[in-house]
C-alpha cells in the first residue's frame, strides 16, 4: 500500500477511536439528562432581618451533605450579634442546641442585636480556586464551587486562603471540603437544604440567568452588601441591611 | 469519627479567645510546615554563602566551599519531607507534578525546586566534584568504585582543559543558581505573602524577608557545621575564613533588621484594619516567641556580638566562642521566625475578633518528636555526604 | 553533527545526555498516561458528576402536598413560609417509601424554643415566650396546632409577640405604664397584627403630658417643653421603651 492510503487509514482509526472512546466517556458520566450547566448560575440572598437564629439550617445542612456532627465542621452556621450602648460588640457562633428553657437574663445594654447566616459565598472571583496545588477545587460554569474529593491532597492551602472562614478539612476522608449550594439538589431543580428548611425565608436562592425568580425581588427592594468586598472576591452571597460589624 | 481529634479541638475551642469563626478552631498548618520553610531557608542560605566564592571570588571563604553545597543538598533532600507527611493525602502528591494549577504558588514552587536541585545544585555538586570523582572512580575499593563511576556519569577525563572547563561550567551554574537560590526561598515567601485572607501574611515584603531571614540562617549554619566539623577532626579553625563568614552574616543580619523593621513600623503607621487583633496578638500569644526570642535573642543580642567582635579587638578563642554563640541564637530565632509566620498567622481569626490556639502533640505524625527527627535527618543526610563526597582541601586531589 | 559533539567538552555531553533522558521520561509518562489523570477538563466534568450523584436528603417542599391534607391547612396559617421538612426533618426516603420510613413527629415543648424562645436578637413582632414562665408544664401542641399555630386565644398581653420591648420596658422608669398609656391599639391587632397597626404618638406634647413643667406631678423629670431639644421629637432622642436620662 502507498504511503497516501497508509496515512488516510490511520487518520480514520485514529479518529473513529476518537469519537467511539469520547461518546463512551460521555455516556458513562450520569449527568442528568439535558442538564446544561451553561444555562444557570447560582446565587444567594441573605434577608438578615428574617433570620431568627433558630440554626435549622445548619442542622438540614450536616444532616443533607453528612457533614461530621461536631461542633468543628460546618458547611453553614449562624452568627450572633449584640452590638451594645457602649459600642462594644459581641459575637458568638449559634449552636444546634439551643434548647435551654432559660432565657438570657435582659440585657439592658444591647442597642441592638442580629442574626448573620455565614456560608461560603461561591466568589466568582474565588481565592481557593486560585492557590490549590492540583485544581482540587474548581469553580463550574453554573457558578459553584466544588472540591473534587479524589484529586485533593489534603495540603489546606485552599482553607488558608479563604477569607470568610468556609472550608474545612473533613475529618474523615482528610480533603477540603466546604458548602456546594448542595449542588446534587440544585442541578435537579431543588433548593439547597438550608433554603429549604428555613421557616422565614431568610435564606432566597436563585438562578442569575432566570428573569423571575424569588432572588430576583430580593435584589430589587433591597440594597445589598456583601462580605468584605475589598478584598475581590466577587461574593454571589448578597445581604440585605448587612450591619458594618459583621466581617 | 477519630475521637483524639475531637477530644483534642474541643480543647482547642475551649482556649479560644473572643469570636472565631467555628471552622477556625482547628489550626491547619502545624510544626511541620514550620519546619519546611526552616529547611528550604537553610538551603539559600548555605547555597548563597557558597557562591560568595565563586562569583564574588571572596578567596578566603573558599575553603568552606564544598561543605557548603553539600549542606546545601543535604537540606535540600530532606525540606520536602515534612510537607509530604503533613498532607492529608501524600499518595497523592504525584498530582502537583502531573497535573498542576498553574494559578497555584504551591504547584510552581514544585517546578522551582525541581530546577533548583537538579539543574543548579546537583549540577553545580557534580563539576565540582567532577574530577575527584573520577580519580575515586579508579583508586578506591571495589563496591565504592562503582558508586563513584556511576556518580562521575562514567567521565574518565582528568586532563587540565576538563578541569578547567568545569570551572568555568562552576562559575556559571553560580551565576544562574544565585537567582534560582531567590527563587527558591522567595517563592516559599509568596506562597504565604500572596494570601490576602490573611493579613498578618498578606505583605510585598514577605518574600523578600523570607528570603533574607533564610540567608542568615544559612551563613550562621555552615558557620556552625565548619566549627563543630572542624573541631571533630581535630583540626585548627581557619580564622580568616571564619572572620569572613561572621562578615557576611553580619552585613545580612542587618539587612533581615531592616527589613523586619520596615515592615513592622509600616503596620504600625498604616493601622489598618486588622492592627488591633495583631497588636493583641503579639503582645499575648506571640509575646515569648516573637519579642523575647525572635527578635531579642535572634537578632539583637546577635547583632552586638558580631558588632562588639568588629569594634573590640578579640582574641581568635574569644571570638569563636562568641560567633558560635551568635549562630546558635540566629538559628534558634530564625525558627522562631518561621514559627510566628506560620503559626501566628493561624492564632488569630479573620473576624479580627479573637483568637485561637494552637496545642502541639508531644507524638504523631504532626507532633514534636517527628520535627526533631526531620530537623535533624538533614545532618545525618549530610554526613553520608560528607563521607561520600570529602569536601575537604586536604583530601582534595591537587 | 558529530562535529558540534566533538566541540562541546566531554562533560558537558555526559550531563546533556542524562538531562535529555529524564525529560524524555518525563514526557514519555505524561504521553502515556490515560487523560483521566491529566486533562483538566475530565478532572472538572468528573467532579460535577460524582457530586449531582450524592444522595437526595430532603424532599423538598413540592413532595408533601400530593399526599398530606395537613398541607393545605398549613397554607393559610401562620406557619404557612416554612417547609414541612422544617420541623419534620429529611423525608426524601419516606417519599419513597412511605409505609416503612417516617420523618420525625415532634411533639416536645424543646422542640418549639428553637425558634419561639424569647431572644432580644430576634426582630420584634416575632411570637416568642419566655419558656419557663409560658406554660411550662403542657406541651406547645396541646394549645397550638402546629400546621395553623394560631393562639388558642387572643393575647392579653403584648409581650407575647413585642417581648424585647416589654421586656425593656420592665427594667425602665416607665415600668409602672400600660402599653396602651402611649399606643392606641384596635382589637383587630391583635388577630391580625401586620393588616391592622397599633397607634404611635406623634408629638412632643405627648410626652408633654408628663414631662413638661408644670404637668401633673408624677415623679417624673420634667423639661421646658418650649426650649428642650429644639425642633425634635423626644422619642429621636429618648428611647421610650427604656428611656435613657442624659
Amino acid at each position: 500500500m502507498n504511503r497516501r492510503k497508509f496515512v488516510e487509514r490511520l487518520i480514520a482509526v485514529v479518529a473513529s477511536v476518537s469519537a467511539v472512546t469520547a461518546g463512551f466517556r460521555r455516556a458513562r458520566a450520569g449527568v442528568p439528562e439535558g442538564y446544561d450547566p451553561g444555562a444557570h448560575r447560582y446565587s444567594m440572598g441573605i434577608q438578615v432581618d428574617n433570620c431568627i437564629g433558630c440554626g435549622r439550617c445548619m442542622e438540614a445542612c450536616k444532616a443533607e451533605n453528612l457533614v461530621p456532627k461536631e461542633p468543628f465542621f460546618f458547611r453553614t452556621w449562624v452568627e450572633r450579634y449584640v452590638i451594645r450602648k457602649d459600642g462594644t460588640v459581641g459575637v458568638r457562633n449559634i449552636s444546634t442546641d439551643e434548647t435551654s428553657a432559660q432565657e438570657a437574663p435582659v440585657d439592658r445594654n444591647i442597642l441592638r442585636s442580629f442574626f448573620i447566616p455565614k456560608l461560603c459565598n461561591q466568589c466568582d472571583e474565588p481565592p481557593c480556586v486560585q492557590v490549590c496545588p492540583v485544581g482540587a477545587t474548581i469553580l463550574t460554569e453554573d457558578g459553584v464551587v466544588l472540591v473534587d474529593d479524589q484529586r485533593c491532597i489534603g495540603c489546606r492551602y485552599c482553607i488558608q486562603a479563604c477569607p470568610y472562614g468556609a472550608r474545612y478539612l473533613h475529618p474523615v476522608t482528610m480533603t477540603a471540603d466546604k458548602c456546594t449550594f448542595c449542588y446534587h439538589r440544585i442541578t435537579k431543580g431543588l433548593l439547597p437544604a438550608c433554603v429549604e428548611v428555613c421557616p422565614t425565608q431568610a435564606r432566597i436562592f436563585g438562578d442569575l440567568k432566570s428573569k423571575s425568580n424569588p432572588l430576583q425581588r430580593f435584589k430589587r427592594m433591597h440594597k445589598l452588601s456583601v462580605l468584605k468586598p475589598s478584598l475581590n472576591t466577587e461574593p454571589k452571597v448578597l445581604y440585605s441591611n448587612l450591619d458594618g460589624e459583621v466581617r | 469519627m477519630s475521637n483524639p481529634l475531637v477530644e483534642r479541638l474541643a480543647e482547642l475551642m475551649g482556649q479560644a479567645m473572643g469570636f472565631i469563626y467555628p471552622n477556625e478552631v482547628e489550626i491547619h498548618w502545624s510544626i511541620l510546615v514550620v519546619v519546611y520553610p526552616y529547611l528550604t531557608g537553610l538551603v539559600a542560605g548555605a547555597f548563597i554563602l557558597a557562591s560568595l566564592v565563586k562569583v564574588f571570588n571572596v578567596k578566603e571563604v573558599q575553603s568552606v566551599y564544598r561543605l557548603a553545597m553539600l549542606t546545601a543538598l543535604a537540606f535540600l533532600l530532606i525540606a520536602p519531607l515534612p510537607l509530604l507527611i503533613h498532607l492529608g493525602h501524600p499518595e497523592r502528591s504525584y498530582e502537583i507534578f502531573l497535573s498542576p494549577n498553574f494559578t497555584s504558588a504551591m504547584a510552581m514552587f514544585g517546578f522551582v525546586y525541581a530546577w533548583y536541585l537538579m539543574m543548579v545544585l546537583l549540577l553545580e555538586i557534580w563539576f565540582t566534584y567532577r574530577k575527584e570523582l573520577v580519580v575515586w572512580s579508579q583508586e578506591k575499593p571495589v563496591p565504592l568504585r562503582w558508586i563513584y563511576r556511576v556518580l562521575a556519569l562514567f567521565s574518565r577525563d582528568t586532563s587540565p582543559a576538563s578541569v578547567a572547563f568545569d570551572k568555568k561550567m562552576v562559575k556559571a551554574i553560580t551565576i544562574i543558581g544565585i537567582p534560582s537560590a531567590f527563587l527558591l526561598h522567595g517563592y516559599v515567601g509568596f506562597i504565604f505573602g500572596s494570601i490576602k485572607a490573611n493579613p498578618w501574611w498578606s505583605s510585598v515584603l514577605m518574600p523578600i524577608v523570607f528570603l533574607f531571614s533564610a540567608i542568615v540562617s544559612g551563613i550562621a549554619l555552615v558557620i556552625m557545621l565548619y566549627m563543630v566539623i572542624t573541631l571533630y577532626r581535630g583540626r585548627t579553625i581557619d580564622m580568616p575564613c571564619l572572620d569572613t563568614m561572621a562578615s557576611y552574616l553580619f552585613y545580612a543580619v542587618i539587612v533581615d533588621f531592616s527589613l523586619e523593621f520596615l515592615d513592622f513600623i509600616h503596620r504600625l503607621y498604616e493601622s489598618e484594619e486588622s492592627i488591633k487583633i495583631l497588636s493583641y496578638l503579639v503582645m499575648n500569644k506571640l509575646f515569648i516567641s516573637l519579642v523575647v526570642i525572635q527578635v531579642f535573642l535572634g537578632m539583637l543580642v546577635p547583632l552586638g556580638i558580631m558588632v562588639g567582635t568588629r569594634l573590640f579587638r578579640l582574641g581568635a578563642e574569644l571570638r569563636k566562642l562568641l560567633y558560635f554563640v551568635a549562630v546558635i541564637l540566629i538559628q534558634i530565632g530564625i525558627f522562631a521566625t518561621r514559627w510566628n509566620v506560620v503559626i501566628g498567622g493561624q492564632m488569630f481569626s479573620k473576624s479580627f475578633r479573637g483568637l485561637t490556639a494552637y496545642k502541639m502533640d508531644l507524638t504523631g505524625l504532626e507532633g514534636l518528636l517527628t520535627s526533631l527527627v526531620l530537623l535533624a535527618l538533614p545532618f545525618v543526610v549530610l554526613a553520608i555526604l560528607i563521607r561520600l563526597l570529602p569536601p575537604w582541601e586536604d583530601q582534595a586531589i591537587a | 553533527m558529530i562535529r558540534l559533539f566533538s566541540k562541546i567538552p566531554d562533560a558537558l555531553v555526559r550531563v546533556i545526555v542524562v538531562v535529555v533522558l529524564l525529560l524524555s521520561v518525563v514526557l514519555l509518562i505524561r504521553l502515556v498516561l490515560p487523560r483521566n489523570l491529566t486533562d483538566t477538563a475530565v478532572h472538572v466534568q468528573s467532579t460535577m458528576d460524582r457530586e449531582m450523584q450524592k444522595p437526595v436528603m430532603y424532599a423538598g417542599q413540592g413532595a408533601c402536598t400530593d399526599c398530606h391534607e395537613q398541607s393545605a391547612k398549613k397554607a393559610s396559617g401562620y406557619h404557612r413560609n416554612l417547609s414541612c421538612e422544617t420541623c419534620h426533618g429529611m423525608a426524601r426516603q419516606h417519599v419513597e417509601n412511605s409505609l416503612e420510613i417516617k420523618p420525625v413527629i415532634p411533639s416536645r415543648r424543646e422542640f418549639c424554643y428553637k425558634c419561639h424562645r424569647y431572644d432580644p436578637a430576634r426582630a420584634t413582632g416575632f411570637p416568642q415566650i419566655n419558656p419557663a414562665v409560658h406554660n411550662p408544664l403542657k406541651e406547645c401542641i396541646s394549645c397550638h396546632d402546629p400546621h395553623d399555630p394560631k393562639p388558642p386565644t387572643v393575647p392579653r398581653e403584648c409581650d407575647a409577640c413585642h417581648g424585647e420591648i416589654a421586656r425593656s420596658k420592665a427594667i425602665s422608669p416607665h415600668v409602672q405604664l400600660e402599653c396602651t398609656t402611649c399606643h392606641i391599639v384596635a382589637a383587630q391587632h391583635k388577630i391580625s397584627p401586620r393588616a391592622v397597626r397599633a397607634e404611635v404618638p406623634t408629638e412632643r406634647e405627648f410626652c408633654g403630658r408628663c414631662h413638661a413643667k408644670g404637668a401633673a406631678p408624677k415623679d417624673s423629670p420634667t423639661i421646658d417643653l418650649a426650649t428642650h431639644g429644639e425642633k425634635y421629637l423626644c422619642w429621636q432622642c429618648h428611647y421610650p421603651h427604656l428611656p435613657e436620662l442624659d
